[in-house]
């Protein structure tokens, strides 16, 4: 996943033309993996399509399931129908705002420092970095509770601590991405600067910085989108606080709202647009 | 996370050289203290959670006798859970191989002016919540579903019988939710691989299967090992599926943990599940890193 932002340079596409002229078995060798890969690729999808469509489901009973009964728009209408399930996607994107803004910045101050500089115990770190994500969450979010009660702070769990969670495992993916930009980086270009004359802040902020971007954001959103979708380690350290997965979970017992589905669909589809914007802005900057 | 990162054909001026010595690594002090504050401290204190005495308990607080017994307890009860936990994240991490591996491929080197469309694509399923996935797949896999209709129809499954609430709805659901970090990682390693070095293969006479198995793979084989641990140690430890998309019968260990934590808050059981899960992982972990011969973490 962190490594999702390491393709930045274009590299020589192979010549689809020049193979066109090989024997008919090759090609379809070719486009096997191709039309596989595709398949692939339906395959997620096929559960979205069924998210989106039983948002428009009327539910016979008082749980959304398997069956589509009949069309309604209702649920659109009444995405905060549903005693506390906007209140927990306020909740979820406070917590995720806050845990992002922060754990990118950690990260990309330990990302700068593991690159760009030598000092003694950089291994250590780097593997203590790696830790978080080779634990599973269940074994964090226990143990962070274990220590929040044994501090007695069971009476203060909610936000605090679990943006606190949230910052810590996903400083790791953040420190991961942006180390791979950097380590991308042509250095050249800031001692072009400095030779220039530009001073050391001004070549961080006017060339380091920019050339960085790409990796930043790609983190931020990294961490984003963990920090939002987070269940279990959320779990563990929410005390009363319910976020949005949370809501999902907890509506196991009372029967699933159909406006969930809404809410999944929307999420896809903001997400699918920001992320094509993104992808737009990055093509209209010149490919470094 | 085995290091994916471009080896920069760049001729930089020796990567050594051109890092500064100095104050730099003061960057790396508050994000340490974090992990040491909120990751580290944590987990040791778990293991000492594991040896209090079980008779204690979460009101009046616990005892602290080196109870390594607890440890003897937790595995003779629940080493089934273990290895189902292990068979299952093992099954799934094979099938998001198969399934990622010609996905990745085909991003890599087929897609051509539609790579980054596709790489979107990859990711965009997952944007929308991983329990209304799961849900979603409940809906799918259901007793009246389509997929069960249609296995009964063509008399693969008998009449009565079912996907959901079975293993193989908690695997189907596993491999789902785990696909892209398979997928990315495997892209991002066969997108440095030049292609020109599969077409000599195809050039020298090689058939495309030695040609992928002498040529491609081993040089995809960074992805391939942080693709299996990216999906292997969350599976491991994951219960959403299992509770979801199955019964009591198909729980993993982390359904024990959370019970044992969460509802029965029998502390020094939950620690010392805890403490297992994550060592069995992180010496499978390190054997298997060892073994791919890819040293440099992270």
């Amino acid at each position: 996943m962190a490594t999702a932002t390491a393709p930045a340079k274009a590299k020589p596409t192979p010549a689809p033309a020049a193979r066109s002229g090989r024997s008919p078995s090759r090609w379809l060798s070719d486009h096997f993996v191709l039309i596989v890969g595709i398949g692939v690729l339906l395959y997620t999808f096929v559960p979205i399509a069924y998210i989106i469509a039983l948002s428009f489901n009327q539910p016979a009973g008082r749980s959304a399931t398997a069956q589509f009964d009949s069309f309604t728009w209702n649920n659109w209408s009444t995405v905060c129908e549903p005693a506390g399930l906007c209140e927990s996607l306020k909740l979820s994107f406070g917590i995720s705002i806050t845990a992002t803004i922060l754990a990118t910045l950690l990260g990309t101050l330990m990302a700068f420092a593991l690159v760009r500089h030598s000092f003694r115990g950089r291994s250590t770190s780097n593997l203590i970095i790696f830790l978080p994500m080779a634990t599973p969450e269940v074994v964090m979010g226990s143990s962070l509770l274990a220590m929040f009660v044994a501090f007695g702070f069971d009476g203060l769990l909610g936000f605090v601590t679990i943006v606190i969670a949230h910052i810590m495992f996903t400083l790791s993916f953040v420190v991961v991405t942006v180390k791979a930009r950097l380590t991308g980086m042509d250095s050249r270009l800031e001692q072009a600067a400095m030779d220039l004359y530009a001073n050391e802040w001004q070549t961080f902020r006017l060339v380091t910085l920019p050339l960085a971007m790409p990796g930043i954001i790609a983190a931020a959103m990294l961490a984003f989108s963990l920090s939002f979708d987070d269940f279990i380690v959320t779990n563990f350290t929410s005390g009363q606080s319910v976020t949005f997965p949370l809501f999902v979970y907890g509506s196991k017992l009372k029967g699933f709202p159909p406006q969930l589905f809404v809410v999944g669909t929307l999420m896809f589809l903001v997400s699918f647009v920001l992320v094509v914007a993104v992808e737009l802005w990055r093509r209209r900057r010149p490919n470094i | 996370m085995t290091d994916v990162v471009t080896p920069t054909p760049t001729p930089v001026v020796d990567g050594e050289t051109s890092k500064r010595r100095g104050w730099g690594w003061l960057l790396l002090v508050p994000g340490m203290l974090w992990l040491a504050a909120f990751f580290m401290f944590p987990t040791v204190q778990l293991f000492f959670t594991s040896l209090y005495d079980p008779a204690g308990s979460y009101i009046e607080g616990y005892a602290m006798t080196w109870h390594f017994a607890n440890y003897l307890d937790a595995v003779t009860d629940t080493w089934n859970l273990f290895a189902r936990s292990f068979m299952y994240a093992g099954i799934t991490t094979v099938v998001c191989l198969i399934l990622g591996y010609p996905l990745a491929y085909a991003i890599a080197f087929k897609a051509g002016k539609w790579k980054n469309v596709m790489l979107v694509l990859v990711i965009a399923p997952f944007f929308t919540s991983f329990l209304l996935r799961t849900l979603s797949w409940r809906a799918i896999l259901a007793d009246e579903g389509p997929v069960t209709s249609f296995l009964q129809t063509i008399a693969i499954l008998p009449d009565d019988g079912r996907l959901l609430a079975t293993p193989i709805a908690v695997i189907a659901g596993l491999i789902y939710n785990f696909l892209p970090f398979m997928t990315l990682p495997l892209y991002a390693s066969l997108d440095k691989v030049d292609y020109r070095l599969i077409e000599a293969a195809g050039d020298l006479y090689s058939s495309p299967f030695t040609g992928f198995r002498k040529v491609t793979f081993p040089l995809s084989l960074p992805g391939v090992v942080s693709g299996t641990l990216l999906t292997f140690i969350p599976a491991c430890g994951d219960y959403i599926n299992a509770e979801l998309l199955g019964t009591p019968r198909e729980y993993m260990v982390g359904n024990r943990i959370q019970a044992a934590f969460l509802t029965e808050h029998n502390y020094p059981l939950a620690a010392s599940l805890s403490i297992i899960l994550m060592l069995i992982v992180l010496v499978m972990v390190i054997v298997y890193v060892r073994r791919a011969g890819t040293e440099e973490l992270v």
